[in-house]
Parts: structure tokens; C-alpha cells; sequence
């Protein structure tokens, strides 16, 4: 069973309080700070609850926010009272300025913003121009060839795949072998000394079983049709 | 007016793509007098302006480049499979910090956020957004951040001075419920 919860993950304390101002409804200037603090924290014990790691930035506002609610609960003395400093005043500044950056955020994200409203000239299409030496090859580029080689072998024959005796697991250690030996083969070379279409199939589902594990690369001269293959040997 | 100099300029902000300023142009015109070729492109983009076409003339990074109206947008992108990775809030608060602050070291843009930012940094870097500028005499020589040229053109900035005024915040929902 499943179940969600709908929790505001909140980048960061500064984000966390100035929800709660908001939810509190309460002004900015004059922060009500043991209710804020309470709620702060009772925030921090959720996060904990659920598991949610807890950046150190949350707690070292919480600490002072903390030091404020201290601070506002001694008394104030009388004779330099004009001169006392609110103890909120601080944090109440770092709110303000990054309130009035969240704006600038804003507006800023807001503009006519290049590659995703407008555009300039001469832009690349994806996909044109990354490697000019060799193309991708796809499953089907391999299928069309692996079917050529068989029909030159057997022009007349019907793929059928039966229980056989080779093994596939066999196929890809000889695979390795061979490409360990030559750096690079002709796909077709591959097959040049194999007579029976089981063994080719075997060696080839061993081939695609290789490229998937990524020990073997395929790829493609630009001009020519020819699929090379390569061993990959710096696998960690 | 020169309408063959006007034409020329055309030409080449056609053909280039990227922001040209009056400077460039003027190096690309031996003998051509830098207030004409000003006056071309002021009124290369009234014209196009005026043409009311799919494309304007736009004063970017301190020069002159066509860009398409932002409602082909949909189109555009279609066509060049565009795959533009926006900025996550963070990343963009992180930016516009630095953009209205610079220069500025990571100490600082971590005081104004509240939270680290390091990794943000390497990645607004990468985009090439921003640059290091310096190092400041501190302990620890801290590296300074600015913006590039890059960042002007991505957000249709003539120059840093453009930037939007900060707004002065007096009630929370202000900022909040855009």
C-alpha cells in the first residue's frame, strides 16, 4: 500500500520562514518569534519523521531563532530602553533582502528568455554534427547485416530457431577472444568460418548480448555500410 | 542615409547569428563612421519593427541581433527538438544574486540564501552563465563570481545596467504569490 503525503520541501530555512510568516499571516517586521520558532521546529521533527536528511543551514536557524526567543523574553531595562536593539531586527533584514531577491528571481525567469522564447539564427538541430567520423548503429542496422551474411551462405534458407547445441555463453567468451586478438573486426568476418545458421544465430544473440553489457562496441564508418566491432576492455 | 551601408549592416547581423556591436561593424567597414553605422542599425530596427514580422532586431549583450517573436516559440522548439534545461529555482535565485550583487564570493550568496551553494555554482559555471572574476584578499582568498556576456544575452539584457530595479519589499504577499 501507498500513500503520499503532502509535505513543501523547502530549499532552505530562509524559504521554511518566510512560509510560516505567510501561513501565520502574520508582518514581516514584527515576527510573533516564539509561535514562528514553535512552528519551526515542530517542522524539523516532521522532516525527521519522514526521514527527509536535514541540511545543517536548518539548524543553525533554528538555534537562532532560539537565541532570539531567548533574548525577547528578558526583561528589558528601563533607562536604555530607546537604545535596545530588537533582537529580531537581523533576521528580519536577511528576510526583507531575500524576499526582494526571490522577486528579481521572478521577473528574471520571467523574461524573453533565449532557447526557450525566442530564438537567433543558426541554431544546430540536435543530432546534426556531434561525431563526423562514425554513426550510431541501431539493432536493425545489425539484423539487416547479420541477415546478409546468412543469405550469402544459405540463400535459400528459412530462420527457424531450434533447441541446439551451442551455447550462447560459449559464443561470447570465443567473441572476446577473437576482438582481443584484432582490436577491430568486419561484422561479417565474424561469421566467415561458421557453416551451420544455429551457430551464427548463437553467435549472434552472444554479439548483441555483449554490446547490451558493454563489452563490445559496434559502429559505422560515415561512407561505407561495413559494422565494425571493437572490444571494450577498460571496464571497471 | 547611406542605404547601401544600412543594407550591409543588415546583411551582416543577418549572417551572423550572434550580437554584433556598432564596433565590430565598424571593423568590418574600413572608412565607415561609427555614428552612421549607430544610425543604421537604430533604424534597421524600427523597420523591422514597424514590418511587424515574425522576427526583430534586439539589443542584446551590448549588440544587435535578430531573434524571433516569442509566440513561434511552440514552432521553433518543435523544430529543433529543443530540450532547453530550465533553471530550478534555486539555480535562479542563485543567478540573480550574483547578477545583482557581483562581484561576489560563495560566502556571501550562501549569508543572502541561507543555504550552500557550491554545487549550483559549478553547474551555473558550466552553463556558462557565470564566471570567475577574481579572488578577493581574504583568508582563504575566496573566488569571485560576475556574470558573463552569455547571461545577458540568455535573458534579452542590453548590458547589466538593464537589470529590473530591485523592488523595495514592504508586505510579504508582494513578492510571494507571483
Amino acid at each position: 500500500m501507498t500513500f503520499t503525503t503532502k509535505l513543501e520541501i523547502f530549499e532552505g530555512p530562509l524559504d521554511l520562514l518566510l512560509h510560516l510568516i505567510k501561513i501565520n499571516e502574520v508582518e514581516i517586521s514584527d515576527i510573533p518569534i516564539a509561535t514562528i520558532t514553535d512552528q519551526y521546529l515542530e517542522y524539523l521533527d516532521l522532516m525527521k519523521a519522514l526521514d527527509i536528511n536535514i541540511a545543517g543551514d536548518f539548524l543553525v536557524m533554528a538555534s537562532t531563532l532560539m537565541h532570539i526567543k531567548s533574548k525577547m523574553l528578558l526583561p528589558k531595562q528601563e533607562d536604555d530602553l530607546a537604545e535596545i536593539e530588537d533582537p529580531r531586527e537581523e533576521i528580519v533584514r536577511s528576510l526583507t533582502e531575500y524576499m526582494q531577491l526571490k522577486d528579481a528571481a521572478n521577473e528574471l525567469a520571467s523574461r524573453d528568455i533565449l532557447y526557450r522564447d525566442v530564438f537567433k539564427r543558426g541554431i544546430e538541430m540536435k543530432g546534426g554534427g556531434e561525431d563526423i567520423t562514425t554513426t550510431k548503429v541501431t539493432l536493425y542496422d545489425l539484423m539487416d547485416d547479420f541477415k546478409k551474411v546468412i543469405r550469402k551462405k544459405h540463400p535459400d534458407i528459412v530462420l527457424k530457431f531450434n533447441a541446439e547445441s551451442w551455447s550462447i555463453k560459449k559464443k561470447m567468451i570465443e567473441i572476446i577472444r577473437i576482438l582481443n586478438e584484432k582490436k577491430n573486426l568486419l561484422l561479417g568476418d565474424l561469421f566467415s568460418t561458421m557453416e551451420s545458421v544455429s551457430e551464427m544465430i548463437a553467435t549472434f544473440l552472444a554479439l548483441l548480448e555483449l554490446i547490451r553489457t558493454g563489452f563490445v562496441n559496434v559502429f559505422q564508418g560515415r561512407e561505407s555500410s561495413d559494422i565494425m566491432l571493437e572490444a571494450i576492455n577498460e571496464k571497471t | 542615409m547611406d542605404n547601401h551601408l544600412k543594407l550591409t549592416v543588415e546583411a551582416l547581423l543577418f549572417a551572423s547569428g550572434e550580437p554584433l556591436n556598432p564596433r565590430q561593424i565598424r571593423d568590418l567597414l574600413p572608412g565607415k563612421d561609427l555614428k552612421d553605422i549607430k544610425k543604421a542599425l537604430k533604424e534597421l530596427k524600427d523597420e523591422y519593427e514597424t514590418m511587424k514580422r515574425s522576427f526583430l532586431i534586439k539589443e542584446v549583450a551590448e549588440g544587435y541581433q535578430f531573434r524571433s517573436l516569442p509566440k513561434f516559440k511552440p514552432y521553433i522548439a518543435n523544430m529543433l527538438m529543443s530540450t532547453q534545461s530550465r533553471l530550478s529555482k534555486p539555480a535562479m535565485e542563485t543567478l540573480t544574486i550574483i547578477a545583482y550583487k557581483q562581484p561576489i564570493i560563495r560566502q556571501e550568496i550562501e549569508r543572502l540564501r541561507g543555504v550552500e551553494v557550491g554545487g549550483i555554482l559549478k553547474m551555473l559555471l558550466k552553463k556558462g552563465l557565470i564566471r570567475i572574476v577574481g579572488r578577493k584578499s581574504l583568508p582563504g582568498r575566496p573566488i569571485i563570481y560576475g556574470t558573463t556576456k552569455k547571461f545577458l544575452e540568455v535573458f534579452d539584457l542590453k548590458d547589466l545596467s538593464s537589470l529590473p530595479t530591485l523592488k523595495e519589499i514592504e508586505e510579504l504577499d508582494d513578492g510571494e504569490e507571483e
